[in-house]
């Protein structure tokens, strides 16, 4: 979803953004926009079970769910232990085999210098998934302390971090990726990251701003108020486990477009660099070769797809279950 | 109302100056473009220095900033590298990316409502199953990979359309382009609709609709679909911004002269002035769409009202 | 479900219209007898003087005429607008314009045009980044300063002595001199270039075959036969339609698709295909262009002691021929000198003389290397702009190469810059950590211009700070000798330096590549890998 991406944060003013947030984070941004005293926002659970007991007891009997966590287990475990499965060099490569199909003892065939195709799909997980957790968690720790701030106390520290989100909004994504990662010379993923972090902050801030007015109003909240808690007490104890549920939902979903966003940023010329394998990497080499090599380019793309699906089907999963409403 | 757009009018003045600042000073993080003019072989000192001063690239960041603000102003966008002014850049640029973007859009809201409202009305039926899972694939294959595929299968393999778009940019032409743009929005808006369609399908007022007896049709364009649009306009709103300055791959695969291909140019060359300039225009763009969309909330909604 | 199949049909109708927009191609969009070829958005406005690559160049090949002209087949200097150039000391010139020459707004072309188009190219006032090929003409030092600004405004080695006859003296001697006078940045200049000079930006007035009939910046540039063109190489079609492309593949499928006649940079990618897609309407020739791997000698680690096996190594490592097969499919040829093909024999190209420091020889080029002291640092990073071309793919393939022959895969990276400008910016301020992409495309066909620029101590393509007395001194000696065989020879030693030295890694001669329509016949490419397009006929 890489060309997309880019922008949507741009787009995401009213809380849609970056990833495939877009339902939930749009609904949340109507919700908020709303002047107090409309209708409007989550209420309180009538059950005494917990929301999450209830979600959890749902997901359990999802397939969906258990599906993309399956699958996302495996990627974990090959992004430790690439080797297991894949016990080659992924930088070993002979040119003398470039673009060659496949054969015994290489089932994926050669890309277009000759490096192994099932390898380097198998080690490329590693820095993807890297990239999409670490990127995810950047941003979302980012975004739900700004956005829970700004929500928490309002007025005047409202107004500032709301108007800085906004600016960090209106800047192009694959713009802004062009321009500063063009000047980066690190071979790690931490500057990947760090862009990815940095102008994707706005998207969770926008959420957990606007779950955390919803989380506000609640009549437990007043309750507290009333019977003396501190701000600190009820802002961690009251306020933050009710708001967090749409942050982690959007921030699952807007996960795997991080991993899509890193092969537009090397399609760009701008992303990881060598000698990082990833699937980015390769998809990019790959695309103007796929008259001559179309495997070169299925593999790791679809390595890419299953990924970012199942991500983002967990997300889905997630979001269903913590609805009261889709119940 | 009045008071409410006067309000946001003042806010958006900050969010202008900061965005425009935060853009600026990243074309300036990466550095000095006279090296790239001069190609394969460096400047003499003496016409480097002389085309720094001339681009003012010899002051300090914050003067250049002052100084291109204060232009900008008075409608001087400032100058490329190839001597055309930027103005002249906008003017040849944007309405291609316009009739790019107004493409792009209509195929989000056509066909993402259609499928849209078919799949919430249907949850959990296989025709909901398979556009879901269609939708997550368009998400999950990176852009350019998409464009690529149907550039090479429509446009040369089997010949339905030419592969690039000329430079007059007419609409037809911008079609497989302009779905290729709108393809991810495109699932967000099916997605973002059938939440909606699901949700508000059993609320009160839809059940008194069809209990009055209402024809169905009537339900769902005047009663579900009007309720259940607002997510669905929030999105579309402000992905236009989000459309025209991001474009970038999508006008380089099809070789389409827009802001996506200015931007990308601009970058290139390390050319503050186009890139700063582009940006500034798009940010506007996207302040207005904001805006727009925040008061059409009040038409979809009649509850909202603002003050 | 009504309203859904309301939906459904507006989907219909979307679909529907796909076809409806297919387009069969091939259509005739700029009239009779007129080509439409590829091209990009050259990033300096288009003045002779201010033009350094290639895409500029091509619209400056069409709309001008210098003294000399290049021979678009052999690349030999011959006389163009000049009847005669006469020197008895290779330092002053008399120079003869020949007569009945115009622009194509009617003005004559007089010997004022070309010292008045030389004077504005070397002032430092006009920002004009060839100036420096002005720099051998007495006076420079006045109209160009290496600070501060300019005492002079004209050349005081440019004397114009009647209508058609001027004199060039030089600052010393530069017995090829007047074959580098060719080059586009010598080309005369109309009154209305100084007089009304945006109007003449927007549309440009020269004396070519071709004149400019429309110019959208950054789109299309159509250029039409100038019917009273004087000249003997009058165009043989009615015109041609530069079309800008932002991605070469792109330009690619245009011409598979019947949409473009022309496209003179075949990429990388579709080179396996390009035989069987065209049908043989495919030209793969030999150009004035070295793809080398030059050094940051101003680094300590690549100049010690040693350092030169470590070069030679690295050179020795790298698999040339099959990289050029793998990658380039044979549009470029290893290289075996520091010059080009296009030179010939008597212009000082000698193939081998690199001897097997540039042959494929693993075990030797590990030995090598260690003897040397190993690689700086334990790896080379070779840099490139990753913005343009397929510079990253040849750069994986020799890093693989370099892998494979010293056993370790990670001895050598590619370190991909952003940007052009940047990379650019890099090399300028002295920051590359290892070797760096270099390539030479020649301005005119000489040897001198393959050495001197790049490797002559403090030359202005002299990107890694390479110095060597010894060098320098064969390449005066070489410029100041009259007879041109013998100058040869000299600038021959004076690439022997360069070998013993390793100064730069050569790796291969880039080759012009072309593919066509078919409806399209006579097409060549010049040895500056510029199609000659006055010489295609269409239809």
């Amino acid at each position: 979803m890489p060309e997309q991406q880019p922008y949507e944060p741009e787009g995401a003013v009213a809380g849609t953004g970056m990833g495939g947030a877009m339902d939930l984070a749009a609904s949340e941004a109507t919700t908020l926009e709303r002047p107090p005293g409309a209708p409007g926002g989550a209420g309180p659970a009538g059950k005494p079970r917990s929301l999450w007991s209830d979600a959890w007891r749902d997901l359990r009997r999802n397939p969906v769910f258990l599906a993309s966590a399956l699958v996302i287990l495996f990627l974990v475990l090959i992004s430790l232990w690439p080797s297991l499965i894949a016990p080659g060099n992924p930088l070993q490569c002979d040119l003398s085999k470039a673009q060659e199909g496949s054969q015994s003892g290489h089932p994926f065939g050669f890309d277009g210098q000759g490096c192994d195709v099932y390898t380097r799909t198998v080690h490329g997980a590693r820095t993807s998934v890297t990239v999409g957790v670490c990127a995810t968690l950047g941003v979302a720790l980012l975004g739900s302390v700004l956005g829970g701030l700004a929500g928490f106390f309002g007025g005047g520290w409202d107004a500032i971090l709301s108007r800085t989100t906004d600016i960090f909004f209106a800047i192009p994504v694959v713009l802004g990726g062009l321009v500063l990662l063009s000047v980066v010379t690190s071979n790690t993923v931490w500057p990947v990251v760090g862009f990815m972090v940095l102008l994707g902050w706005p998207q969770i801030s926008r959420i957990a701003r606007g779950s955390v007015i919803t989380a506000r109003q609640n009549d437990y909240v007043q309750a507290a108020r009333a019977l003396g808690a501190s701000p600190a007490r009820i802002l961690l104890r009251h306020i933050a486990p009710n708001a967090v549920a749409p942050v982690i939902v959007v921030a699952t979903i807007a996960l795997g477009t991080y991993i899509a966003l890193e092969a537009t940023l090397s399609y760009l010329g701008v992303g990881l660099r060598p000698p990082s394998v990833s699937w980015g990497i390769d998809i990019s080499a790959a695309s103007p070769y796929v008259r001559n090599a179309p495997h070169a380019l299925l593999w790791p793309s679809g390595a890419l797809a299953i990924t970012v699906l199942a991500f983002i089907m967990l997300g889905d999963a997630v979001r269903d279950a913590l609805d009261p409403k889709l119940r | 109302m009045g008071r409410y757009v006067i309000r946001r009018l003042l806010q958006m003045i900050p969010v202008f100056l900061g965005a425009t600042l935060l853009i600026f000073l990243m074309v300036n993080v990466m550095g000095d473009p006279v090296a790239g003019l001069c190609g394969e072989r460096q400047c003499d000192p003496a016409t480097a220095a002389q085309l720094r001063r001339e681009f003012g690239l010899d002051k300090p960041v914050w003067q250049q900033y002052a100084t291109y603000m204060g232009n900008v102003f008075t409608g001087d966008f400032g100058t490329a590298f190839n001597g055309q002014p930027v103005t002249e850049l906008m003017g040849t640029a944007f309405p291609v990316t316009i009739r790019l973007t107004v493409v792009a859009i209509v195929f989000e809201v056509l066909i993402g409502i259609a499928l849209g409202v078919v799949t919430g009305m249907r949850r959990g039926r296989p025709v909901d199953t398979s556009v879901l899972l269609l939708t997550l694939v368009v998400i999950s294959v990176p852009t350019f990979v998409t464009g690529l595929l149907l550039q090479l299968l429509l446009g040369v393999k089997w010949g339905w359309v030419r592969p690039s778009v000329s430079p007059l940019a007419p609409v037809d032409e911008l079609i497989v382009p302009g779905l290729v743009l709108a393809s991810v929005s495109l699932a967000y808006v099916t997605r973002l609709t059938r939440t909606s369609i699901a949700e508000n399908r059993r609320s009160d007022y839809v059940r008194t609709a069809v209990a009055k007896g209402l024809p169905r049709r009537r339900v769902i364009t005047r009663h579900l679909l009007r309720n259940s649009l607002i997510p669905v306009v929030t999105f579309i709103g402000t992905d236009i911004g989000a459309l025209m300055g991001g474009a970038i791959v999508t006008e380089r695969i099809f070789n389409i002269h827009g802001v996506g291909y200015q931007l990308y140019q601009g970058i290139l060359r390390h050319n503050t002035q186009t890139v700063v300039g582009f940006v500034t225009v798009l940010v506007l763009v996207f302040l207005a769409a904001n805006l727009l969309v925040d008061l059409l909330y009040a038409v979809l909604d009649p509850r909202i009202r603002y003050a | 479900m009504r309203g859904a199949r309301h939906a459904g049909w507006a989907v219909a109708m979307v679909v529907a219209a796909f076809p409806a927009a297919g387009c069969g191609g091939g259509d005739v969009e700029g009239g009779p007898g007129v080509l439409s070829a590829s091209w990009s958005d050259p990033p300096n406005p288009l003045e002779p003087a201010n033009t350094n690559e290639v895409q500029g160049g091509k619209v400056l090949d069409m709309l001008f005429r210098g003294l000399k002209r290049y021979n678009p087949r052999t690349g030999a200097a011959e006389n163009m607008l000049a009847e005669k150039i006469e020197t008895s000391d290779s330092q002053n010139f008399a120079v003869t314009v020949r007569n009945g020459w115009t622009f194509s707004n009617g003005e004559p072309v007089t010997a004022r045009s070309f010292v008045d188009a030389w004077n504005y190219g070397a002032g430092l006032k006009n920002n004009q980044k060839n100036a420096y090929f002005f720099g051998y003409i007495d006076g420079y030092d006045k109209v160009h300063p290496e600070n501060g600004t300019q005492s002079a405004d004209t050349l005081s080695g440019l004397r114009v002595t009647g209508p058609r006859t001027f004199t060039i003296r030089l600052s010393q001697k530069f017995s090829t001199f007047p074959d580098t006078l060719g080059y586009s940045a010598f080309a005369p200049l109309p009154r209305a270039f100084f007089d009304h000079h945006a109007d003449w930006q927007k549309k440009p007035v020269g004396n070519g075959p071709y004149l400019i009939k429309s110019y959208a910046r950054g789109f299309m540039m159509s250029l039409r036969k100038w019917d009273r063109y004087p000249g003997p190489d009058p165009a043989r079609n009615n015109g041609v339609d530069l079309k800008v492309y932002t991605d070469g593949n792109t330009a690619y499928t245009d011409l598979l698709s019947g949409n473009l006649d022309l496209v003179d940079d075949v990429p990388a990618a579709q080179l396996k295909n390009v035989r069987a897609d065209l049908q043989g309407r495919y030209i793969n020739t030999p150009a004035g262009i070295i793809q080398t791997l030059a050094f940051p000698f101003y680094d300590p680690q690549w100049n010690k002691p040693g350092s030169q096996k470590v070069r030679a190594g690295l050179s020795m490592a790298i698999n040339r021929d099959q990289i050029t097969r793998t990658i380039f499919h044979d549009t470029r040829t290893p290289a075996s000198d520091w010059t080009s093909p296009v030179l010939g024999v008597e212009g000082g190209f000698q193939a081998g003389l690199c001897g097997s420091a540039c042959t494929y020889d693993p075990a030797q080029a590990k030995k090598l290397v260690q003897e040397g002291g190993g690689l700086p640092g334990g790896q080379v990073r070779i840099a490139y702009n990753a913005d343009a071309g397929s510079h990253g793919e040849w750069v994986d393939a020799v890093c693989h190469s370099i892998d494979n022959a010293l056993g370790n895969d990670k001895a050598c990276v590619g370190n991909p810059i952003g940007t052009f400008a940047d990379f650019r910016n890099q090399i300028g301020q002295h920051k590359m950590p290892g070797p760096f992409r270099a390539g030479w495309q020649m301005d005119y066909p000489l040897i001198q211009n393959f050495l001197q620029p790049l490797y002559y101590t403090g030359a202005s393509s002299n990107d890694g700070k390479w110095s060597d007395k010894r060098f320098d001194k064969l390449v005066d000696q070489a410029n100041a000798e009259a007879d041109r065989a013998r100058a040869v020879k000299l600038f021959q030693s004076a690439e022997g330096v360069v070998r013993d030295n390793m100064a730069a890694i050569p790796l291969w001669y880039q080759n012009g590549s072309a593919g066509y329509a078919q409806r399209l016949s006579h097409v060549a490419l010049n040895p500056f890998s510029v199609p000659v397009y006055n010489e295609i006929k269409v239809g």
